[in-house]
């Protein structure tokens, strides 16, 4: 839980707009506006050390947008960023950035496209340690190495192989040892089990929770897998278009969301208990980005909404432990209720 | 079995086998599978990435890619066999008593012609429509889908549907020709959940109203749950586990079934590891002897290591494992284990 000013991970304002404009030319000679995506439009997170951050949303929302701006792939259009008290955007020596990147790293959704595939396991699980000049030596960096492939369940000798021997289970294990090799504080996973199958997400989500307790790892979690996020946060936040709708806990999220956006998300996950529970399939789909609608920019699914929605964008208020940026809620229009599940005893 | 006695099932596959030729030697992708589905009847057919599901689904269809072929083994659809007919007959099965909903919705649509003209060709193709007839009948597909303002959208192009759309589209295509059994592989696993909802409740309430049978090929066990009256569990090319979907989910008898029933994580209980079945599905050319589970396999005996277990009836589903052979010897029967 965030104690006030111990937050590891600070975000304040973030915005990154994307200009898919047309080339000036052809905007000049037929008159076509400049075009801008506003992928991620001003949010607040912070995550305490040791804690389990998710955001779910659906696709297009912004939650990978996000990810890539966290660990510094993107630079931010506005908002700032602070790890453990060091600001982002303020440092631009090249020594400042390394040292602050090399206390977090990420693990990326497709384990076939993220590892170099000329590359021995062993090179890529030591190119960290090579680039933040960790080690001392020729054995200790071999000593590394197979420390974090056992670390991972794997075979020390896996690190002579390539990466095509390997399953995508296997695979996503590497991405976590060589995102381990830097020894970081903070891992920035981006939709990490979704191209593996259940059995083997559970693997993996195993061996995150595994490691987490291990090392003392702060997580910042993206997904779109609602049961999985719920598995394995502590908070969690629901993105629509570029924006925070709500955020809470983990277990007040899922027993008593309060956003219509976050009720939505909840009725969409398939029922294995088979309680026949009836889904009530919400209409229409997530507007584009690029000409959101005006005011919450949810209303025009909102069973809720009114002109008030249309027209004015909802702050976040606090909420029962975490924050709900909606009219209905702040109004009373909209109840908040328990959810039941069927427990699987 | 599980066809109603009184009528005929539509679909009956018996011990059907498909084989890859490669240099490597001949793989045997699905191996002795059979199972039946009923008129109306919504089979779900699920397994991880390599299991043999969709390539049961393409057998069906006849849509193997070569050098993919069927080895043996029968599918017989309302009691004609169609595993083994020339291209054109199967052509005309296909579409007319047959339609596929494949994953990308993408890539089931033509780029380069209207959605209104696909589906006119394939009305035109199986029903002695003319062409003012069959537009009617497609905007009443469309709408039947759900796709606001059909008359319009039926001039539309596939680039300007949203992706939940293109997938409407593709159902109002496969059912173009009202056909006895759809054939749908992951048909919703390429959409946002909120839109995977839409799908499948319209999935659900088409096949209700126009009594088609659906045989749903996906890795998504909610999916099943929510949508199929019976599962097949699928594991190494083999049919691990059979029965009607309540049974197999709250009470599955096949260790493999159990283990990937506990890895999903579910709402409502938190706990604090996931069950999780050690290892991977072998490769297929490397399937251990007897059960393909056994080297995952936390109950295996010693007949598991060597003779190859058969569908079995256990208690309300069927499995193939030894556990389940009551009368024979071998594989210790761990009845709190297995019951529990």
């Amino acid at each position: 839980m965030p104690d006030g000013g111990a937050d590891f991970v600070r975000i304040e304002g973030l915005k990154r707009h994307f200009d898919v404009s047309a080339p000036w030319l052809v905007r000049k000679l037929e008159g076509r506006p400049r075009q801008v995506v506003q992928a991620v439009d001003g949010i607040d997170i912070e995550i305490a050390k040791g804690e389990t951050f998710s955001l779910v949303g659906e696709s297009g929302c912004g939650k990978s947008t996000v990810a890539r701006l966290v660990v510094g792939l993107y630079p931010p259009t506005a908002g700032r960023i602070e790890i453990d008290g060091n600001d982002m955007a303020g440092r631009r020596s090249r020594t400042d950035m390394a040292a602050l990147r090399r206390r977090m790293q990420m693990i990326f959704q497709d384990p076939f496209a993220s590892l170099n595939p000329r590359w021995r396991v062993f090179d890529i699980i030591a190119e960290p340690i090579r680039a933040f000049g960790l080690s001392t030596g020729k054995a200790d960096l071999e000593a590394r190495v197979a420390a974090l492939l056992r670390q991972v369940k794997l075979n020390p000798a896996d690190g002579r192989k390539y990466p095509h021997e390997f399953s995508g289970g296997q695979r996503q294990r590497i991405s976590i040892a060589r995102a381990l090799a830097s020894e970081p504080e903070f891992l920035v996973c981006d939709e990490p089990t979704s191209a593996l199958d259940v059995s083997v997400q559970a693997q993996i989500l195993n061996l995150m929770v595994d490691l987490q307790r291990r090392l003392q790892l702060t997580y910042l979690f993206i997904s779109h897998n609602l049961a999985v996020v719920y598995h394995i946060s502590t908070r969690v936040g629901v993105m629509y278009l570029g924006r925070l709708v709500e955020v809470a806990p983990t277990d007040t999220l899922f027993r008593r969301p309060k956003h219509p956006y976050t009720r939505m998300l909840l009725d969409t996950i398939p029922d294995l208990e088979m309680t026949g529970r009836q889904r009530s399939p919400v209409g229409g789909e997530v507007p584009s980005p690029i000409n959101p609608p005006s005011g919450c920019t949810f209303h025009p699914r909102c069973p809720f909404a009114n002109d008030r929605c249309k027209t004015e964008r909802p702050k976040a208020l606090p909420i029962e432990g975490g924050t709900v940026a909606c009219h209905a809620i702040e109004e009373g229009r909209l109840p908040i209720e328990d959810r039941t599940y069927a427990l699987n005893t | 079995m599980a066809a109603a006695s009184n009528n005929q099932p539509l679909l009956e596959v018996r011990n059907l086998r498909v084989e890859f030729p490669t240099r490597r030697g001949t793989l045997l992708a699905v191996d002795d599978v059979s199972f039946d589905i009923a008129p109306g009847e919504v089979l779900g057919v699920v397994g991880e990435s390599g299991a043999g599901k969709s390539l049961t689904g393409n057998a069906i269809i006849g849509l193997l890619e070569p050098p993919g072929r069927v080895a043996g083994g029968e599918i017989r659809l309302e009691g004609r066999r169609i595993d083994n007919l020339p291209y054109e007959q199967m052509r005309k099965i296909r579409g007319a008593r047959i339609g596929a909903i494949f994953q990308d919705p993408l890539t089931s649509l033509n780029p380069l012609y209207s959605v209104g003209r696909q589906l006119v060709e394939t009305i035109q193709t199986h029903k002695p429509l003319s062409a003012a007839q069959a537009r009617t009948r497609a905007i009443d597909l469309l709408k039947e889908v759900g796709i606001p303002g059909a008359e319009m959208r039926i001039d539309h192009y596939p680039h300007q549907f949203s992706g939940g759309m293109r997938q409407r589209v593709v159902i109002a295509l496969a059912l173009c020709a009202d056909p006895r059994l759809i054939v749908a592989d992951e048909p919703t696993t390429a959409l946002d959940v909120s839109i995977q909802a839409q799908i499948i409740a319209l999935l659900k309430r088409l096949c209700r109203e126009h009594g088609t049978a659906v045989m749903l090929v996906t890795h998504d066990m909610g999916v099943i749950a929510e949508t199929a009256d019976r599962v097949a569990v699928m594991y190494a090319g083999r049919v691990a586990e059979i029965g009607p979907v309540r049974d197999v989910v709250k009470h599955a008898r096949h260790p493999y079934t159990k283990g990937l029933m506990g890895s999903i994580p579910s709402l409502g209980v938190r706990t604090d590891r996931l069950t999780q079945i050690d290892g991977a599905m072998p490769r297929l050319t490397e399937i251990p002897s007897g059960c393909a589970f056994n080297p995952r396999c936390t109950f295996k005996g010693q007949r598991c290591l060597v003779e190859r277990p058969n569908l079995m009836p256990a208690g309300d589903t069927r499995a193939a494992c030894w556990l389940h052979d009551r009368g024979g010897v071998g594989a210790p029967i761990l009845k709190e284990t297995v019951d529990a």
